[in-house]
């Protein structure tokens, strides 16, 4: 039998039918909803009188326009409201399960699905969200789709996608102290570019790969969009194992024990070829800092804002000047040392209990600068009760952080959580694009520690140089 | 059902940059509509209109020879970033009929074929020539996208091809409904789903036709989801 890779088996195990006209009928093991991609496909079904074929299937919860504050407060966003109870009147009229505003599970889509279970190995997972590609943490072939392919998955279970190449994004070594999965994304998209894997699943390999928690991974490939993929996949192993046992929708008994065998084969053949590669050395990543306004305008925080005429082509010069007069930036200008007026920690990139742990422990006896505002918007209300079971709110409140209820918040700026014209902000989200987080907002991605170390400072620093705990370091 | 796509000319909007992202497109703050109409007034709302809301003149489709553009030439990667399929709606509002540019994002890529917005990939050499052609005419400039032939012409002696996968194309063509296609197979999928159930059980037995075990659909909701009307306050 010839060698397969881990996309090869997942994608084999899923085509009903291979369409004579090119694409495949994949089928589709879970289809997560949420309030802003979904009321239009369900008024498709609507209007052309058809079911959700596999309710059980489908799962929803509300997460990109939800307000962060009090969950006891009307809505005051009539439009959003509005989103909110259309999901609502959907989940009830297609007899879907909805994590809603009053739900202690309820969530960042991405945060939940792996939080509850949902999420496992060798799925074929689809959300209107590019960020699905997280699940893929779990060996879970997993990908965004657009709202009428989440009409066609709701109607059919089943996704039309031509099959597309593999890429292999091997990363060996060991990340230094104070370098986390983040900083490792950002570099290995600063490498290939936000167009390097266009048309390709990732697979990432290799022994810093498997070093990292199931949380990390899911960091990893929560970014692959931005490098372009439509999925990122890690194989399961023993941590992807450890992560599942006991969540409320992993199977157990001895369907458990039937799971695990077979999650236990998902992992790419010796021998197996990819239709691209890219290796990349943990060791020599340094914690990233984006300057400009897509996420590949990325370097080292030791590092200093490029010029137009570092770059080759006039495309890249063009949108590199563009991307310095968007930002307020001049060539040359350090990263380390760059004031920042407000600091957001959430998003499905970094907004779990080990990013809030770290985050904290920066922070832990200190508080944010005069003049910086500061946010911690947790991934889930369950990862919230979480930090608030080891006192992670207290300390982030005590530092000057506001401490939120979850949702997107300003990782998109759907809801109240915008930036103003011309502020400049430290984020743990995903995305650096104009406007992003509020019109004229000026984004700087990097980890959860360096995030929070930007807040007290004031400015952007290397965490590396702030030493575990104490007060020390690079304080101005 | 989208509108049929066979050949269009149109006059060309030139928007020379590269990675074009959708929340340039269509901003966040319009993605909160239930419909799929209401997106076009929004189109790359950010770029179009100063904050004070006047129309930005230095903006690529705010030139007079851009207005009633419905041919659009854009940089590499377009359309990268968010899923939302609300920037294809935006852009087909708008008046576009077809993109021309070196790559696509690929979920942009698929949610423009659903719309009957068709995608050209060309090299990026054409896509540079025809930038050229754009400037030297002053702005002014037709081109011909024919899906049929899949070939895109000036009348002016620029001509070349394009490849389209024979699916997508046919789905262009005729404006014809995916779903209505992939339900065809409704007999495959529910074999599959049999056969999935059974080796969840653990029992390894070939998938038959039928679909004993599978969860009973729920019924087709007669009441609509009354939507109230709130105006048009999610501004221009």
């Amino acid at each position: 039998m010839t060698a397969r890779t881990l996309f090869d088996k997942v994608w084999a195990a899923h085509v009903v039918h291979q369409l004579p006209e090119g694409p495949a009928l994949l089928y589709v093991d879970l289809h997560l909803v949420h309030e802003v991609t979904s009321p239009q496909a369900f008024e498709g079904l609507r209007q052309a009188g058809r079911r959700v074929r596999r309710p059980a299937l489908t799962v929803a919860t509300v997460d990109h326009n939800v307000p962060t504050g009090d969950r006891a407060a009307p809505i005051a966003d009539p439009i959003a409201a509005r989103q909110l109870e259309a999901l609502a009147v959907n989940a009830r009229d297609f007899g879907l399960e909805l994590f809603d505003l009053r739900s202690p599970q309820q969530g960042i889509v991405h945060v939940i699905g792996p939080e509850l279970g949902l999420t496992q190995p060798g799925m074929v997972i689809v959300c209107g969200d590019s960020h699905t590609a997280t699940h893929g943490a779990f060996g879970a072939l997993a990908l965004g789709i657009g709202t009428s392919e989440v009409e066609h998955v709701l109607a059919t279970q089943c996704l039309v996608w031509s099959k597309p190449g593999t890429m292999e994004a091997r990363v060996t070594g060991t990340l230094a102290p104070g370098v986390t999965a983040k900083d490792l994304i950002l570099a290995l998209i600063g490498r290939i570019g936000t167009a390097g894997a266009t048309g390709h699943v990732i697979e990432y390999t290799g022994e810093a790969i498997r070093a990292l928690s199931m949380e990390e991974r899911m960091t990893v490939c929560n970014m692959s969009i931005e490098a372009g993929a439509r999925a990122g996949m890690i194989a399961p192993d023993e941590t992807t194992v450890a992560y599942l046992a006991g969540r409320p929708r992993a199977p157990s008994g001895a369907a458990w024990d039937r799971a695990v065998a077979k999650w236990r084969e998902l992992r790419t053949d010796r021998g197996a070829t990819y239709d691209k590669q890219v290796e990349l050395d943990a060791s020599e990543v340094a914690p990233q800092v984006t300057w400009g306004t897509s996420p590949g305008m990325v370097t080292p925080v030791t590092g200093c804002v490029p010029s137009p005429s570092d770059f080759t082509t006039d495309a890249e010069r063009r949108a590199v000047t563009r991307a310095l007069e968007y930002m307020g930036l001049a060539p040359g200008t350090p990263l380390e040392g760059l004031p920042i007026d407000r600091v957001f920690l959430g998003s499905c990139t970094n907004a779990r209990i080990e990013d809030l742990r770290a985050a904290a422990r920066t922070v832990r006896g200190r508080h944010v600068a005069t003049g910086v505002r500061a946010m911690v918007v947790p991934g889930s209300q369950q990862v919230k009760a979480q930090a608030e079971r080891e006192g992670l709110d207290r300390v982030f409140s005590e530092a000057g952080f506001e401490w939120r209820n979850a949702g997107c918040s300003m990782c998109l700026g759907m809801n109240p959580d915008v930036l103003q014209s011309g502020e400049r902000c430290a984020s743990t989200s995903n995305r650096n694009f104009e406007g992003r987080q509020g019109r004229g907002g000026r984004t700087h991605l990097m980890s959860p520690p360096m995030a929070a170390a930007a807040a007290v400072a004031g400015h952007i620093v290397d965490v590396r140089r702030w030493g575990a705990g104490g007060a020390g370091g690079a304080a101005p | 059902m989208m509108e049929p796509f066979v050949r269009h000319t149109g006059r060309l909007a030139a928007l020379a940059r590269a990675n074009v992202d959708t929340d340039q497109i269509i901003p966040k703050q319009f993605l909160k509509r239930v419909e799929r109409t209401g997106f076009g007034p929004a189109l790359f709302h950010d770029w179009r209109f100063r904050p004070d809301g006047s129309a930005n003149p230095d903006f690529e489709l705010n030139h007079p020879g851009a207005r009633g553009a419905s041919i659009l030439l854009a940089g590499e990667n377009f359309g990268c970033g968010s899923s939302r399929e609300h920037a294809v709606w935006a852009l087909r509002e708008y008046g576009f009929r077809a993109i021309l540019a070196p790559s696509f994002a690929d979920i942009f890529f698929a949610n423009c074929c659903q719309n009957g917005l068709v995608p050209v990939r060309l090299l990026p050499q054409e896509v540079a020539e025809l930038f050229r052609r754009h400037q030297a005419a002053g702005g002014e400039y037709q081109l011909t996208v024919d899906l049929e032939e899949q070939r895109v012409h000036d009348g002016l002696g620029f001509r070349t091809t394009f490849s389209m996968e024979p699916y997508r194309r046919e789905m262009l063509l005729t404006g014809s409904d995916q779903i209505g296609r992939s339900l065809r197979e409704e007999s495959r999928i529910a074999a599959f789903e049999l056969g999935m159930r059974n080796a969840e059980c653990g029992i390894d037995v070939r998938a038959s036709s039928g679909s004993q075990g599978i969860e009973r659909p729920t019924t087709i909701p007669h009441s609509a989801f009354h939507i109230p009307h709130f105006g048009e306050e999610e501004g221009r």
